[in-house]
């Protein structure tokens, strides 16, 4: 925040800030940056749950992105996201029980050129197969 | 930095590289980075540092045909290896004319790089994106330098509307004009904005831009905002691309360094200082008035127009908005003039244009051509056809507010007019090819679905059309709808287009006109048959005839 000069419109910034260090937005840290931004807790909300990226559940150990816009869909991201629902047994923008695995969707990740892709705990996996990806995947669980 | 010093780095750099034996170019932009360019060149600069070759490894930006990655050039042999891994990096380095690392070749000499003819692409895959002086080294700053010392802002206007550019971000307004009101219109504080919310499923071009040649869309921007006045600048890109957002940095803090960027430049009065902001995953925010709230730390909402931005944006300031293509095309006006422009193209769409070739097509990856070249050019000779023996159907442009493209139009040229004719967009550039595999009322569904989770929510007829539409779509792929269904979606249609209040809404509803103007019939077997035809729906019937 002191990099922004506590400047209120650096509250995008900031939350992105706070979600990279702490995995998601919670009670606490937006009450803390709204605070210190001078901004009204209804402001802060409002965009935290705007914005897609900004999410407010701590998302699980491993993470598990489909990408679905439209090249990656062609190229059957529909399958995929079935499959990976299937494996994990939650539904897309859900953690699993034990905390293990979230499973998320994209709206394009730009990566149409080696559709379908897939990004797994941040690594960005491209030309996917359901084979592959349940794979990928196996230890997520037991771990 | 004066024309002297620029010129001097320049010699400096390009000397070092005459001296070069061999050098092994990787792609390390993103679509070879996802499959794994970056173990293969540090495989490769392993084994150079083992065997002590003669040969320097370095990382480049996309070469364009990204499905055949990880890429590799070589230097000045010219011989480029697709589909290379870490397995091969022994052999390239040691034993380049064996029969391993010939299989590895691919031809240049195929119509896919044949075609191109490259601008705003021009040192994408050429040079280290993260080093400015190998972009002062291919002629970087150069047009900055010239306009700083030589030119009075209204002349850099001048030129760019004598080039005859539009916005590359799809709307085609001309962006002399837009350079011109911005600098024409009172006031002390102006703003500049690149949109780098580059939002369209299905379209990276502006990422492959930023990722390969990030100094050319800040020399863009610092030109810009000689001309038209203002001292600040943003980038506002998606946070879904970090390598982008990482690049766009390191440029900024070097050109800084160089004095390119920051207060005199050049030693000049004029002061321009740019700040990267990111994007939080809203489509809606690649609308202008709405982008503007994001980067004022609001709610990605729309207002309604006028004001524009070029009266009233940024902190109700004038505001600058263009894509980051637009911005890349500057430096090349200015280093060849706009007359030079003004000659590619057709009459009223000038210059060349990047697309983003995807979908069921052999060569998938990100290609420049001039504009008023053919789809059947793109689609077939480029981009290599349909593969697998499947038949082309439709191409889809624009994203979720263009529409498909039957093949009875493959030979219409390309621009900003014509796409419209036929009831599509030229849009940002992402070219999506469907075969017969694709269901035409599933893709409409597909876009609206992506309309309704976008739309910001703040005038009606988006917030509940859009949802409305996506239901009545679901109900024909379903196959429980009825003729009056698709009545009312027609209905529909002409509703959110005319009285959403942005861009968003107003053309959400195309990807259902163009597919309903083309592929009517696919609708109606839905309904009446309750078939589909391409297999993707479960419309009841279909499972029959599979039993």
């Amino acid at each position: 925040m002191r990099r922004h000069g506590f400047a209120r419109d650096a509250l995008i910034e900031t939350l992105h800030t706070v979600q990279e260090s702490f995995g998601c937005l919670d009670k606490e840290s937006l009450n803390f940056v709204a605070a210190s931004l001078r901004v009204p807790l209804s402001h802060a909300y409002g965009v935290a749950t705007f914005y897609h990226f900004f999410t407010m559940k701590p998302p699980g150990a491993h993470t598990c992105l489909i990408c679905m816009g439209t090249a990656c869909y062609i190229k059957g991201a529909g399958n995929l996201l079935n499959e990976a629902e299937a494996q994990l047994q939650i539904k897309a923008g859900e953690t699993t029980a034990d905390r293990q695995a979230s499973l998320i969707t994209a709206r394009c990740i730009g990566s149409c050129s080696v559709a379908p892709a897939v990004v797994l705990d941040g690594e960005m996996v491209g030309n996917m197969d359901g084979v592959l990806l349940r794979r990928k995947m196996e230890g997520w669980k037991s771990s | 930095m004066t024309p002297e010093e620029l010129e001097q780095i320049a010699i400096e750099t390009r000397d070092k590289r005459k001296n070069l034996v061999r050098e092994l170019n990787v792609c390390t932009a993103a679509g070879c980075l996802s499959l794994r360019s970056d173990s293969l060149k540090a495989a490769l600069e392993e084994e150079v540092k083992k065997t002590g070759a003669t040969c320097r490894v370095r990382g480049v930006g996309c070469m364009g045909l990204c499905s055949q990655g990880p890429l590799v050039a070589e230097h000045p042999t010219g011989v480029m290896y697709s589909k290379a891994s870490s397995a091969d990096a022994a052999e390239i380095v040691g034993n380049p004319r064996g029969p391993a690392v010939q299989k590895l070749v691919c031809s240049k000499q195929q119509p896919f790089f044949e075609r191109q003819s490259f601008l705003v692409l021009e040192n994408s895959g050429q040079i280290d994106p993260e080093k400015i002086e190998e972009y002062i080294a291919v002629g970087g700053y150069q047009s900055l330098v010239t306009a700083l010392t030589e030119k009075q802002p209204n002349e850099i206007v001048q030129e760019v509307s004598k080039s005859g550019l539009r916005g590359r971000g799809g709307a085609g307004y001309p962006t002399g004009l837009k350079w011109g009101t911005v600098a024409k219109t009172a006031g002390t504080t102006k703003y500049l904005i690149c949109n780098a919310d580059e939002g369209d499923p299905g379209a990276f071009m502006d990422r492959s831009v930023l990722e390969s040649d990030p100094h050319r869309v800040l020399e863009g921007m610092i030109i810009a905002g000689y001309a038209v006045g203002a001292s600040r600048g943003f980038v506002y890109v998606r946070a879904e691309y970090p390598l982008a957002v990482k690049r766009l940095g390191i440029a900024i803090r070097d050109a800084r360094k160089l004095g390119l960027l920051g207060s005199q430049i050049c030693n000049t009065k004029f002061s321009f200082d740019l700040e990267v902001r990111i994007g939080g995953g809203a489509f809606v925010c690649g609308e202008e008035t709405a982008l503007i709230a994001s980067i004022e730390g609001r709610r990605g909402t729309p207002r309604p127009r006028p004001p524009y931005p070029a009266q009233s944006g940024l902190w109700e300031m004038p505001t600058l908005i263009n894509n980051v293509e637009t911005y890349a095309c500057i430096p090349s006006i200015l280093r060849t003039g706009g007359d030079r422009f003004a000659n590619i193209g057709t009459k009223k769409s000038k210059g060349t244009k990047v697309f983003a070739l995807t979908g069921r097509v052999r060569n998938v990856g990100l290609i420049e051509v001039p504009m008023g070249v053919t789809l059947r050019q793109i689609i077939f000779e480029i981009g290599g056809g349909v593969p697998e023996g499947r038949k082309f159907k439709a191409v889809q442009t624009g994203g979720p507010s263009g529409g498909c493209i039957p093949e009875q139009f493959l030979d219409l040229p390309v621009d900003y007019e014509s796409l419209k004719e036929v009831g599509s967009i030229m849009g940002s550039g992402g070219m999506i090819v469907m075969d017969d595999g694709a269901c035409m009322v599933n893709v409409a569904r597909y876009f609206m679905e992506f309309c309704m989770s976008e739309s910001c929510g703040k005038c009606i007829p988006c917030r509940a059309g859009t949802a409305q539409m996506y239901e009545l779509l679901t109900r024909i792929t379903t196959g429980i709808a009825t003729m009056r269904d698709l009545e009312l979606l027609e209905e529909l249609c002409e509703m959110v287009s005319s009285t959403s209040l942005c861009g968003l809404g107003q053309s959400a509803p195309n990807p259902v006109i163009s597919t309903l103007r083309y592929f009517r019939e696919e609708y109606i077997e839905h309904i009446e048959e309750k078939r589909c035809k391409a297999g993707v729906c479960e419309c009841g019937v279909k499972q029959e005839v599979m039993a």
